[in-house]
């Protein structure tokens, strides 16, 4: 709420960068947690990923997971990837995000990566992408852009 | 149960057969033919700025996503199997952090095979919204049972 905490919460994410902690970041933030989402750096790529679990059904009948699960995912994949790669001064704040369904989740793991299209000054524009077990299938791309500053 | 088309009956299957709606406690607050409105109760769980408290978006995408493919089972008045093709939401201000936060959704045109929704979140008005969404979703998208279905028989456990 104040600013010496605003400050403090910045300084804990610069802390995770320099020591390339990326699981702080995920600790950092309620909702990575509630999703228990793992940062993955593998050879200099960033890939973000959801364990299987069975609260993010969202139709037992297939199943397959939550539309609304996989949409937060990659929010939170292209924020990630912004607060690691990115110098920030304040945490992003989502402004538009718009998502393309492709393939009907299953209930698994699922992983995701995310590019900057363009590194603006005010805003970034990001592309990302789920997959599962098939990293050529993927389950969903979306569009997102913040604002950054 | 399967004659009435009406809030205990929507609120009993989500609570049984839609494991992560139940999960994060959404409510279903009215329900006409043209829209639904939708509540999730604020919960900490949910935060995504843990410096304001404020709500991360990606529970508001799941919250406008549920109320969306609900007004398309209202206005059917049955439960078919949907899935949503694509979704755009806007994010016009922040969501309060203790608040919770209302979807209103509308299903605005209905052919054989697509669904086309508009939707707002908000807290105490539709007319100053948190989020303002658009999306489609596919009708008969899978030769899977209708939910309606599922809650009947004892949660659908896979």
């Amino acid at each position: 709420m104040t600013e010496s905490s605003s400050e403090e919460f910045l300084q804990k994410i610069l802390k995770a960068k320099e020591e390339k902690n990326w699981s702080a970041i995920a600790d950092l933030i309620p909702y990575f947690n509630y999703l228990g989402m793992e940062v993955l750096d593998r050879e200099n790529e960033l890939i973000c990923r959801i364990p299987q679990n069975k609260k993010f059904t969202g139709n037992p009948t297939l199943p397959a997971i939550h539309g609304g699960v996989v949409g937060a995912f990659l929010e939170s994949t292209a924020l990630v990837h912004l607060l690691v790669t990115q110098e920030i001064t304040q945490l992003p704040k989502i402004i538009t995000f718009t998502i393309d369904y492709l393939r009907s989740a299953k209930v698994d793991e699922c992983f995701a990566e995310a590019v900057i299209t363009k590194p603006g000054r005010r805003v970034a524009n990001m592309r990302v992408r789920a997959w599962q077990k098939d990293r050529s299938k993927p389950i969903a791309t979306a569009n997102a852009n913040f604002l950054v500053s | 149960m399967s004659e009435a088309f009406d809030i205990t009956q929507i609120q009993n299957i989500i609570d049984i057969a839609i494991p992560h709606c139940s999960d994060i406690g959404v409510q279903v607050e009215s329900l006409s033919n043209d829209s639904v409105v939708m509540k999730l109760p604020y919960d900490e769980r949910f935060v995504g700025n843990p410096v304001t408290g404020v709500l991360h978006g990606g529970i508001v995408t799941t919250l406008i996503d549920t109320t969306s493919g609900m007004c398309i089972y209202a206005k059917l008045q049955k439960y078919i199997p949907i899935a949503t093709l694509d979704l755009r939401i806007d994010y016009l201000k922040s969501a309060e952090p203790g608040k919770d936060v209302l979807a209103e959704a509308t299903c605005y045109r209905l052919t054989r095979q697509i669904g086309f929704v508009r939707a707002v979140a908000y807290h105490d008005n539709p007319d100053d919204p948190i989020a303002n969404s658009v999306s489609t979703f596919m009708l008969h998208s899978s030769a899977s049972m209708p939910l309606d279905r599922v809650s009947t028989e004892e949660g659908g456990n896979s």
